[in-house]
């Protein structure tokens, strides 16, 4: 096998392991959106640290971290909805990306990589520190997963009993976007909502607990991984499309198995 | 001799709140010990959440004195739990919901409200009674100083109102804990109550309810069949409202008007 091809392999899993239990927050809060729309500001994001001359990726870490803030404060603004307000910021930043890209013609910067992703042209150096960032993501996320659950059942209950609800759920937020900054350049930016909703939904039908649901989402997330990139290798299909579609097939195997959700 | 009063767990005094302008509460007032039971009731909007929020230490007010027991530990009972489906959560689970309760205290406490049998069913499933029971467990368990319940009676019938009710007197009695029901019924509250704060911005009244089975309109309401737990209480206002609320000297307010050939009576 070739070393691309198992460095690739490599990424792919560290990415889906780490978007499992993110994701399943994002299915369970239903927070499609707001994950879509921190992926949409990656491309600006990935401008201004080329403009700034740091590494792209750091410019949409902060630009993710930056808007996560921003919408953690708008979310009580009474101005316009808040999916509206998602919209603006998705579709107004992307257009600001592409027209920043355009604008800086000295530098190139892989348009296509960033909207679909190229997980083969990651390398050494990248594995060592998307496996750093993925553990502290772990970190973080176990610390703080008890009260996010609990915010996630019922924020009344969990303010009564003393939880520091916006806390906990700044640190969400924060944490979405970084696993969304960690995976542009695996999945694209156009995709990677996929890799967070769709195993967490394909592994609602096998789980009795919130916990298991996180573990078969990594699971499911890591064989769609491997499967999109074998698919790709075998018949030449662009990889990120070729994972997404993988997670899709699973869900669709999911729903004849596990128990449904009794519908009352 | 009298034995010495349990310890105060919440006292509030002459709390105030406005919020854009607007007048949230009034020089309300609420005091609650370990091992009573006080019920605050009042129409929707009138201020109760805030006044339990300000009593608990999550919202500050703008004047006032709130003096709690030190470390107050609350479990907090919500008026209902909408757990989408897409949430797979056993009963088991959510007893583990806002800290880690051993299994033995989780039974036992499941076993008072006599839910155990729902242990592994998933919470999505239950009915509007067993959720309320499996709430109460899980409250229970957290062994807190004082024990909140939002409109715990909502969408539940008298009968099964008065069970619910006889079973909050049981945890009192058992857990000496402090209770604090809010209703927006603000007319039958549980007999056990000690204490009820009726609420309406200002402290509108405060008093002891009065046991249902000697009024004759509940005796009438409730058949021959008359749940003891549930008592009236009288409210006994030493001023009035207006149909907007505006509070008016006793006899003063215009609470509706007659037509020409209305010859009803008050």
């Amino acid at each position: 096998m070739d070393d691309f091809l198992i460095r690739a392999i490599i990424i792919g899993l560290i990415i889906a392991l780490i978007a499992g239990p993110i994701g399943c927050f994002v299915v369970w809060r239903r927070m499609a959106y707001f994950g879509d729309t921190m992926a949409h500001t990656a491309l600006m994001g990935a401008s201004f640290g080329l403009v700034l001359g740091a590494d792209p990726i750091i410019g949409v870490l902060f630009t993710c971290f930056g808007f996560a803030i921003l919408l953690f404060f708008a979310q009580n603004q009474r101005l316009i909805a808040n999916d509206t307000l998602l919209g603006i910021l998705a579709h107004g930043s992307l257009a600001a990306g592409i027209v920043l890209v355009s604008l800086i013609e000295d530098i190139r910067l892989d348009l296509m990589g960033y909207l679909f992703g190229d997980i083969l042209a990651v390398d050494s150096v990248d594995i060592v520190t998307t496996s750093l960032a993925a553990m502290a993501l772990f970190a973080i996320l176990i610390l703080i997963w008890r009260n996010l659950i609990a915010i996630t059942i019922s924020e009344t209950l969990a303010r009564a009993e003393g939880l520091a609800v916006n806390r906990v759920r700044i640190t969400y937020m924060l944490l979405i976007a970084a696993v969304i900054a960690l995976s542009v350049q695996v999945i694209g930016m156009l995709l990677i909502t996929a890799l967070l909703i769709i195993p967490a939904a394909a592994s609602r039908r096998l789980s009795k607990s919130p916990e298991q649901m996180a573990f078969f989402a990594s699971i499911l997330g890591c064989i769609a991984v491997i499967a999109g990139l074998s698919a790709s290798y075998q018949w030449d299909l662009p990889s990120g499309p070729a994972i997404v579609l993988s997670c899709v097939i699973l869900f669709l195997t999911s729903i004849p198995f596990g128990q449904a959700p009794r519908v009352k | 001799m009298t034995a010495p009063l349990p310890e105060v767990l919440i006292e509030a005094k002459g709390i105030c709140l406005a919020k854009s302008g607007k007048e949230i509460l009034k020089n309300a007032d609420i005091t609650l010990r370990r091992n009573e039971i006080v019920t605050l009731i009042g129409p929707n909007g009138a201020g109760k959440s805030t006044l339990l929020e300000i009593a608990i230490g999550l919202q500050k007010a703008d004047s006032g004195a709130v003096r709690t027991k030190k470390d107050l530990s609350v479990a907090y009972v919500p008026q209902k739990l909408a757990v989408d489906p897409i949430m797979p959560l056993t009963v088991k689970r959510l007893m583990q919901l806002t800290k880690k309760v051993s299994q033995k205290d989780a039974t036992e406490a499941l076993q008072k409200t006599k839910a155990d049998h729902l242990l592994d069913e998933m919470v999505s499933d239950l009915s509007g009674g067993e959720m309320q029971r499996v709430l109460l467990a899980r409250a229970i368990s957290q062994k807190a100083d004082l024990l909140v319940l939002d409109e715990p009676a909502q969408g539940v019938d008298y009968a099964g109102q008065a069970d619910f009710y006889a079973l909050i007197e049981k945890v009192r009695d058992e857990e000496k804990c402090g209770i604090l029901l809010i209703s927006h019924d603000i007319h039958i509250v549980m007999s056990a109550t000690d204490h009820v704060v009726c609420l309406n911005g200002h402290i509108c009244c405060a008093g002891k309810p009065e046991t249902v089975s000697s009024d004759p309109a509940y005796k009438a309401l409730f058949g021959g069949n008359i749940p003891n737990n549930l008592a009236i209480y009288n409210h006994h206002h030493d001023h009035e409202h207006d149909l907007d609320g505006t509070i008016v000297a006793p006899g003063e307010s215009k609470g509706h008007e007659h037509g020409p050939n209305c010859n009803h009576s008050h």
